[in-house]
């Protein structure tokens, strides 16, 4: 199993709805957010062109920051999923600048918090909150391994791009475009 | 034009705009722990050698400077950590690929070795110092009849906390100022010869003094020659790292870098050295401060700019 997501960048409106569902759901501390959204703009009126992105940790397959945790806080669980056990973690900071994505914040409880694609949820057999609201459904979330699910089927009709694939981490957040 | 920004607003304290997680703290941590390694080398390579009479200042007194040196730079190293309560943590597994992980454990030998050396010394240093204990006396014994051992061990931990205080930093791929290999090398040497400083500092005998600083003045040549092959380097290669250079050359770190790290912290010293060599009299503390506050701003040029720099995507 492997989760993943895609992000469809034409669907994408930048409505922030998803950034707003996973601080409701995962009692993100004001101020800080798991998820945002990034507006490219590329060139100037009127030869423009906009691409909105929502991202979030990247649940890299060679995730430099688990690598680099002296304590093991950071570690990877069943469907690739990177989490971080907090009573574990002693907020080294070491994690955060290794992350290419800037995906990791320091939470003001001192161990250091991210994405988790709703694992709690996930063992419920539900989605993630971001993917649950999001009024264009232009997120797609499921198991790679299986050809059928969302994320696996919009990876086969779409081309798609990741983020900083010169970085080496074989991030797992695709960008339809 | 190619311009990004945060449509949701995300201004996260210590990452946007711009990451700034790691303050003073690991610049100060980094700094002490090299000096640390630079004495500890010192003292043990005189040690093995035979030299311990000669160099006496090198093998013995200024090792006193170490485990101050060390706890002071572990206590900065906890004022570093967000969660304290959980920082032992680190001593409950080996992370074979984790340089922190390294580090914390190398400390955690080479801290009570510098303890035991100095322990050693006391006798000497302190006439008429009491253990009070006989277990404390007994066990004084062994130690100094192992003292060619510990340097050994001295010798060998040395290098791997110089070499790991800039591997801390290079093993960041996401960092394209810190993500090269010769960090960790150009770390060493810059440790080595604050070291060198600190123990030419505290010398009274011209003797060790005029080995020591030529040992320096081939360490500050070699230090030289790694940030030139580090410039070389970033400029050759992908544009992330070229935008990581252009911060020492032109941006806003090439002041700072150029004029107190390499000019004032490496070759007026060296320039200094060795015109005492040919037998100008140059108080000795006025090219040792330089190199110690030049190491110790190097550092901090490098924790800082690292942190700004990032993959563009």
């Amino acid at each position: 199993m492997r989760y993943a997501m895609a992000v469809d960048t034409k669907k994408c409106v930048g409505c922030g709805d998803c950034v707003v569902a996973c601080q409701t759901e995962n009692n993100v501390p004001i101020g800080y957010c798991r998820d945002w959204i990034v507006e490219n703009v590329n060139g100037s009126y009127p030869n423009v062109e906009i691409e909105l992105r929502s991202e979030r940790c990247n649940h890299c397959d060679n995730s430099p920051c688990v690598r680099c945790c002296p304590t093991g806080a950071s570690h990877i669980v069943e469907g690739g999923i990177v989490m971080v056990t907090h009573n574990e973690c002693i907020g080294c900071g070491a994690c955060i600048q290794s992350c290419p994505y800037d995906a990791r914040y320091s939470h003001p409880e001192g161990y250091v918090d991210k994405c988790t694609f709703c694992n709690h949820r996930l063992e419920k057999g539900q989605s993630t909150a971001c993917v649950e609201v999001c009024p264009t459904t232009c997120l797609y979330f499921g198991d790679l391994d299986d050809p059928n699910s969302d994320v696996s089927r919009a990876l086969k009709n779409r081309s798609w791009k990741v983020l900083a694939p010169e970085a080496g981490t074989k991030p797992q957040l695709f960008f339809l475009t | 034009m190619k311009e990004e920004l945060f449509v949701s607003g995300r201004n996260i304290p210590n990452i946007d705009p711009f990451l700034n997680i790691w303050h003073w703290e690991i610049p100060v941590y980094l700094f002490l722990g090299g000096l640390s390694a630079g004495i500890m080398f010192f003292a043990g390579l005189f040690m093995v050698m035979g030299k311990e009479k000669e160099m006496a200042t090198t093998v013995k007194w200024s090792m006193f400077l170490v485990p101050v040196a060390l706890v002071l730079g572990l206590f900065a190293l906890f004022l570093d950590l967000k969660h304290q309560l959980y920082f032992w943590r680190l001593y409950t597994t080996i992370r074979i690929e984790s340089p922190m992980s390294w580090g914390a454990w190398t400390l955690m030998f080479i801290t009570p070795l510098s303890f035991i050396w100095v322990a050693t010394y006391m006798k000497e240093a302190i006439p008429g110092w009491n253990w009070k204990f006989k277990l404390i006396d007994d066990l004084e014994a062994i130690a100094v009849k192992y003292r060619v051992h510990m340097a050994w061990a001295m010798m060998g931990l040395a290098i791997v906390l110089g070499v790991y205080t800039g591997i801390l930093l290079s093993a960041f791929n996401a960092r394209p100022l810190w993500n090269t290999s010769i960090l960790g090398p150009l770390f060493l040497v810059s440790g080595m010869s604050t070291g060198l400083a600190a123990i030419m500092w505290m010398s009274k005998s011209h003797e060790e003094r005029t080995i020591l600083s030529k040992i320096d003045i081939a360490l500050i040549g070699i230090e030289l020659f790694l940030i030139i092959h580090l410039f070389m380097g970033f400029l050759a290669a992908s544009e992330v790292q070229i935008e990581a250079a252009q911060l020492f050359l032109g941006g806003e770190f090439t002041v700072t870098f150029w004029v107190f790290v390499v000019i004032l912290g490496l070759i007026i010293p060296a320039f200094l050295e060795t015109l005492e060599l040919f037998g100008f009299r140059i108080p000795i503390w006025i090219p040792s401060l330089l190199i110690l506050v030049g190491g110790l701003i190097f550092r901090f040029v490098m924790v800082e700019a690292g942190q700004i720099t990032r993959f563009l995507y």
